[in-house]
């Protein structure tokens, strides 16, 4: 255990974590420091008004730095031991404007002022990425804050406008260094305790200590259930920083994928390696959850409309479980056995994901949703299908929000399966899926309307693959 | 020209320049009322108890487990108030209830050392119900009679006679989404007692004059007692007119009753659950057209979801009422107003305030009617717009109205449509999984209060012996830019820059009895009363000046920092010196009332408004044919804010108007448990994850605002208009749209019905319903399909139509086509 006491630099500044316990989030924590600049709009990593950035290993270079943007309402505050942060106010002052925040200023980008600061820290955050070569900014970078006021117009703008970092920037020349390492963490706190797992082994030995613990990654999930539903665990282990987690291996048989890496660092580390992974990601949540959110926690909270199921279900992928006893590997389609409940033991991990070689051509993802940047599906359907001399050779079809589970259209798959790639199969077949699942009424959709989307995936899929000039226009 | 509306050259009005916050928002350091909360010693941090029941009789409440909880200090109960235990002003709004009304209604408060402390407590907290029968949805409460508040009936002419004469009757009914504001900040107070008893409450309000009359009538002490501060809000858009009183008043009992300073902020589900919202409405309509499409008759009953009190339901209905007509001249009408009390939170102001659910009512009846009658919608709405000499159906002549009509043709210049209108047909005719629509709505919005008592407001000017100036004025904040626009009338009046002038933050000790800052109408009441009281102050300086210039004080003018007249001039500072050394007042009040406003609310006659905003969208936009997934290609404004008091500001509100609106009608879907279940009345979406509001990615591609020319406003300051509420109405251009691109994928001349909100799952319903409809039919056939019935005989068979028409089981956004074609065959 660290005899050091837990504190993050904050703005250049040590900053303790007294009072803080495992439940309480980098938000309240900043706050309470009188760093007000991060607001709280909704508590659950939707609207980025708390966005902050955060020192983290470059994806793309592991000797230098990244700032990344995150959701302070949904980390916990002592995640951030021994880590660098940069608020709001650590950019620049109303005397002093950093270029984000002065483009922001000048364009109107401001109206009531209270999202501004998670906006500015997002565009900050893609000012410095590093593989952004040139001036402006992807839309993408700003899909996890939300603004009442604009209309977006002039924040787009300023996104637009803005230009690179000059030499001098000191925010700029500390990517050039590597980013702070993870720090063992021992924190007790009064309503719950936290500890950070400092390699595979401490995380077997804490799990066994505490068999009750809560295990998280970006907390993107869990953060919610804190803030939101009063879940207050006595402990929470964090194994995000675990390498043995955040491994990323390509060779002949397989594409392996740590479950502790970030969706934002498989997109960029595979850069379209997997198509149907690079369809879906972009589509998943928003940025500031994707600089969180992993792979292994999608799968392990198991929720039936979680979008990375469906779509390594139709890649055939399978799950790595790891405990001290050992591995084990199982096809995803057995992993998921109720209502947010899967075969993984209290005494194991999610290690990686596997997903087989070679990929089926045909593919696409499917998202059914009200909005286009972060929401949560309605329906979700991903397709992967081989088609040799004009049949369909093999069928891989994976299902989101039609039952408890995620689950695989079976009867779907088999109506395609060695039958001719034609108008005829496929309309057959859309039918068939239209019935697999037990749609329901809820918020999101009406069961007829998932019902219809489950055969409108497919008749967009064969649109696009049997008659590629009939509409790219109107993608969701 | 009039005196107020008359601008001199070079004016600091008109100059585009951020917001005054600008930047101190984009570094943080713009504070929010709970910013205060780690500045202030000692603060008790309160967590509501909320009823899990839509209506039930609060048969016992046990707060002593709360006591066992550590931290916890105080609970508050009905017991504890020494005023009337009500957060409103139609005596309707227990703050402590004994019958919970809605879901999610705070029973009673817990006050903590830690906010942690308050929640437990506040779980610890035993209340015993008893359940009564609740009514969740307005057609529930026609059906029960359950209605609150007046009945009032706007009429004109004689609508039988008149649809009798009409050449086509066509009648429908709609169902109108309610509107969560989501102000990204949450419903806030801080409150202390000083040494003598006062109480200090900093509030999240846009009306704290009445927030301050609440607090007074909660704590039974007189308004002198009671000071509200507003710094500035995180968004308002109507949702803290009213909703933010209760919350003031229940954190200055707990002061008084504690002695230190509490604090309450609502986290976005309570927020979502407690707080009112935009009514919902039901409509219900006969029109009758001429040969030549002109609109002859309407007759309408609009019935609103006041959810469980009163509220500001009452105005909202009227101004609904008063913009059924939107743009156009419609000889008689009869629109009949209810308000529905069901029980669900209560809906209040929202950014248009009833004035959108009236215009949507004959916008969606255009749209819906166009094909049936055989005319391009656009046609249909140019053709019926008033024209000079015509009056509303409450009997106000319509003023300029050649502007809609220029900014209209303007419009369709600068966005090129009828270039569009053809691409887009062959777009259409080429990709049969994808269609676009092209749609041009227009936009006439009344400005002023309808109750003309608001329409009043006071100022207060400082000049110091530095000649810095303060000026502070009864308007609030809430990121509308307000206060940009009175600095710089207060700069332009003074003649000085910009930077000489300071405001601060709304005050009801500073600027006593204001109005709400509401109904677009902050910056011509607040703008008048701050122009007033520079006039007194350069009244008297000019008199200092003209004796030291030798000349006469009527030659006086200011500028630049100068005082000048005769071929000579002075500084402002020295002419602020010469004034305090001979004993002149530096410092006025300033006080502006609209003249000309007259209304007999019970009547539904007369002249509320002082003028009407117009303004002209057209939208295109792309569906998705396999999914009823949209994307808004572009997006074209012209608007009329007469001589713009501050461009950047109007642009902003303007664009942020348009995209709420949008979201209103496409996107933001508020579900409520209507089902018989435990949980019934309970709100489904009260979270940012099932609430969704427009994002960045409905952004239109290609996104242009105009602000129509030749424009200035007489008789308003310096020749502007109002622009916080009208473009919110220019998003009708969205929806029909999307209508004419669903019908696109139907036969040439298809009408269709589409759900509000027209979610992708709603236009995909509409989508279906064109399909479904047959190529050879002709148009009376189709009528039913499109959720419209067409009576070409005699009128009354129409009362068939049953109000209290239940609605379908099955999906809740099913198309409506298919009700309606049970109850409604072509006659």
């Amino acid at each position: 255990m660290s005899s050091r006491m837990p504190s993050a630099t904050v703005n250049g500044t040590p900053l303790g974590f007294e009072g803080v316990s495992g439940a309480t989030n980098a938000l309240d924590w900043l706050r309470s420091k009188g760093l007000t600049g991060a607001k709280e709009g909704c508590a659950e990593g939707e609207c980025g008004a708390c966005a902050v950035l955060v020192a983290r290993p470059s994806p793309t270079d592991d000797a230098t730095t990244e700032w990344t943007a995150v959701n302070a309402c949904l980390v916990p505050a002592a995640s951030l031991d021994g880590q660098e942060v940069v608020t709001v106010e650590g950019l620049g002052s109303p005397d002093d404007l950093h270029p984000v925040q002065r483009e922001m200023a000048v364009r109107g980008g401001s109206q009531c002022g209270f999202c501004t600061p998670g906006f500015v820290c997002s565009l900050a955050a893609e000012y410095y990425r590093a593989d952004r070569t040139d001036a402006g900014c992807d839309a993408h970078a700003l899909s996890g804050n939300l603004c009442r006021c604009t209309g977006y117009r002039p924040i787009r703008d300023a996104a637009d406008a803005l230009g690179m970092p000059s030499g001098d920037d000191p925010l700029g020349r500390r990517r050039d260094a590597p980013a702070p390492d993870a720090v063992p963490t021992r924190l007790v706190g009064a309503t719950g305790s936290y500890a950070r797992a400092a390699d595979l082994a401490d995380a077997f030995a804490l799990l066994a200590e505490h068999p009750e613990a809560v295990l998280v990654a970006g907390s993107t999930d869990w953060g919610v259930e804190v803030n939101l539903r009063g879940a207050r665990p006595p402990f929470v282990i964090a194994i995000d920083r675990v390498a043995e987690l955040r491994m990323l291996d390509d060779d002949d048989d397989a594409v392996v994928v740590g479950a502790a890496l970030t969706l934002s660092e498989v997109e960029r580390r595979l850069d379209g390696r997997v198509p149907l992974l690079a369809e879906l990601l972009p589509q998943f949540a928003s940025r500031l959850i994707r600089n969180g959110a992993t792979l292994g926690g999608n799968l392990a909270t198991a929720s039936p409309i979680g979008d990375a199921a469906p779509v390594l279900l139709a890649l055939d992928a399978e799950v790595v479980l790891a405990s001290s006893g050992g591995e084990r590997t199982l096809p995803i389609s057995e992993f998921f056995t109720g209502y947010r409940t899967t075969v993984r033991r209290p005494d194991e991990l999610i290690r990686a994901v596997r997903i087989p070689l070679p990929l089926s051509p045909v593919t696409a993802f499917t998202k059914i949703a009200k909005r286009r940047f972060d929401d949560i599906s309605g329906v979700a359907v991903a397709c992967a299908l081989e088609v040799e001399d004009g049949s369909v050779t093999r069928a891989r079809i994976g299902l989101g929000g039609v039952a408890a589970t995620p689950i695989r259209a079976f009867a779907t798959e088999q109506s395609l399966e060695g039958h001719p790639w034609s108008e005829l199969t496929v309309h057959a077949a859309a039918e068939v899926l239209r019935g697999e699942g037990t749609p329901i009424d809820d918020l999101r959709a009406s069961a007829a309307y998932r019902r219809a989307m489950l055969g409108s995936a497919l008749l967009r899929l064969y649109a696009d693959h049997a008659q590629p000039t009939t509409t790219e226009g109107a993608r969701a | 020209m009039s005196s107020l509306s008359q601008r001199p050259a070079d004016a600091v009005v008109g100059q585009a320049i951020p917001h005054e916050s600008a930047t101190l928002h984009v570094t943080g350091a713009a504070l929010y009322t709970d910013d205060l909360v780690g500045r202030t010693a000692g603060v008790l941090h309160a967590w509501p108890v909320q009823s899990p029941h839509a209506r039930a009789t609060v048969t016992a409440l046990r707060v002593e487990a709360a006591y066992d909880v550590g931290g916890v200090v105080r609970v508050l109960t009905a017991a504890d108030v020494p005023g009337l235990n009500d957060a409103g002003v139609k005596g309707d709004e227990p703050l402590f209830p004994d019958e919970a009304c809605y879901v999610g209604q705070a029973v009673c408060w817990v006050l903590g050392e830690t906010l942690e402390a308050a929640r437990v407590g506040a779980a610890a907290v035993e209340v015993d119900y008893a359940p009564l029968p609740a009514i969740i949805t307005v057609r529930e409460a026609i059906a029960a009679d359950a209605f609150q508040g007046g009945q009032p009936t706007l009429a004109r002419g004689d609508v039988e006679s008149g649809l009798a004469a009409a050449t086509t009757v066509f009648a429908g009914e709609i169902d109108i989404a309610g509107q969560e504001h989501f102000y990204l900040e949450t419903h806030a107070s801080i409150a202390l007692v000083d040494e003598a008893g006062q109480v200090f409450v900093q509030s999240s309000t846009q009306h704290p004059s009445e927030t301050q009359s609440i607090v007074a009538q909660v704590l039974a002490r007189p308004s002198n007692a009671v000071t509200v501060q507003c710094l500035r809000m995180g968004g308002g858009f109507g949702g803290k007119e009213m909703q933010p009183h209760g919350l003031a008043a229940v954190a200055a009992l707990g002061a008084t009753l504690t002695g230190r300073p509490v604090r309450i902020r609502l986290n976005r589900t309570q927020d979502m659950t407690m707080t009112g919202k935009r009514h919902g409405f039901h409509a219900q309509w006969r029109v009758g057209f001429d040969a030549d499409a002109r609109l002859v008759a309407l007759d309408a009953t609009l019935t609103s979801d006041g959810g469980w009190s009163l509220d500001l339901s009452e105005p909202v209905l009227a101004r609904a009422l008063c913009h059924i007509d939107n743009a156009y001249w419609i000889p008689d009408v009869r629109v009949n107003g209810r308000i529905a009390r069901t029980n669900k939170t209560s809906q209040t102001a929202f950014r248009g305030f009833g004035g959108p659910q009236g215009m949507l009512v004959i916008e969606d009846i255009l749209g819906r009617c166009a094909p049936l009658l055989g005319i391009d919608p656009a046609e249909l709405r140019r053709r019926n717009f008033y024209v000079e000499g015509q009056a509303t159906p409450y009997g106000q002549r319509v003023r300029h109205p050649e502007r809609l009509v220029h900014a209209w043709d303007d419009l369709a210049a600068r966005a090129d449509l009828g270039r569009r209108r053809e691409e887009v047909a062959v777009f259409n005719a080429e990709h049969p999984h994808a269609k676009r629509g092209l749609a041009i709505t227009p936009v006439k919005f009344g400005i002023s209060f309808n109750f003309t008592t608001f329409n009043q407001a006071g100022a207060l000017v400082h000049v110091y012996t530095d000649g810095s100036v303060l000026i502070n004025h009864g308007g609030t904040e809430m990121g509308q830019g307000l206060h940009t626009k009175m600095l710089q009338v207060a700069a332009t009046r003074l003649g000085l820059p910009l930077e000489r002038v300071r405001l601060a933050p709304t005050r009801t000790d500073k600027v006593p009895n204001t109005s709400a800052t509401a109904a677009s109408s902050g910056a011509d009441l607040n703008g008048g009363a701050v122009k007033h009281a520079c006039e007194q102050i350069t009244g008297r300086l000019a008199e200092v000046a003209a004796s030291g210039l030798g000349i006469d004080p009527s030659q006086v003018t200011f500028a630049d920092g100068l005082v000048a007249g005769g071929g000579d001039s002075l500084t402002w500072e020295q002419v602020v010196a010469l004034a305090y050394a001979q004993r002149v007042q530096l410092w006025a009040s300033g006080f502006y009332r609209t003249e000309g406003l007259q209304w007999d609310s019970t009547a539904m006659q007369g002249s509320p408004f002082k003028y009407f905003a117009y303004g002209v969208a057209a939208c295109e936009v792309e569906v998705d044919g396999f999914t009823g997934a949209y994307r808004t290609l572009r997006v074209d404004i012209v608007h009329d804010v007469g001589d713009s008091l501050s461009p950047l500001v109007d642009i902003g509100q303007i664009e942020g108007g348009f995209v709420q609106g949008a979201g209103w009608l496409t996107l933001e879907d508020l579900r409520w448990d209507e089902s018989d279940g435990p949980t019934r009345g309970r709100l489904a979406t009260q979270s940012a994850s099932t609430y969704k509001l427009p994002s960045l990615s409905e952004m239109p591609e290609v996104f242009t605002v105009s602000l129509l020319e030749h424009a200035h406003e007489d008789g308003v300051v310096y020749g502007s208009k109002a622009v916080g509420e009208p473009p919110l109405m220019l998003a009708f251009s969205v929806r029909e749209a999307l209508r004419q691109a669903a019908a696109a994928f139907g036969p040439d001349g298809c009408a269709v019905h589409l759900a509000t909100p027209a979610t992708p799952e709603a236009v995909w319903w509409a989508i279906e319903s064109a399909r479904s409809q047959p190529v050879e039919a002709s148009l009376p056939h189709r009528a039913e399909a499109a959720g419209v019935t067409i009576d070409s005989g005699d009128p009354s068979a129409q009362d068939e139509h049953e109000p209290d028409q239940p609605e379908p089981d099955a999906p809740p956004i099913a198309p409506e086509s298919e009700q309606l074609a049970d109850s409604g065959s072509p006659r």
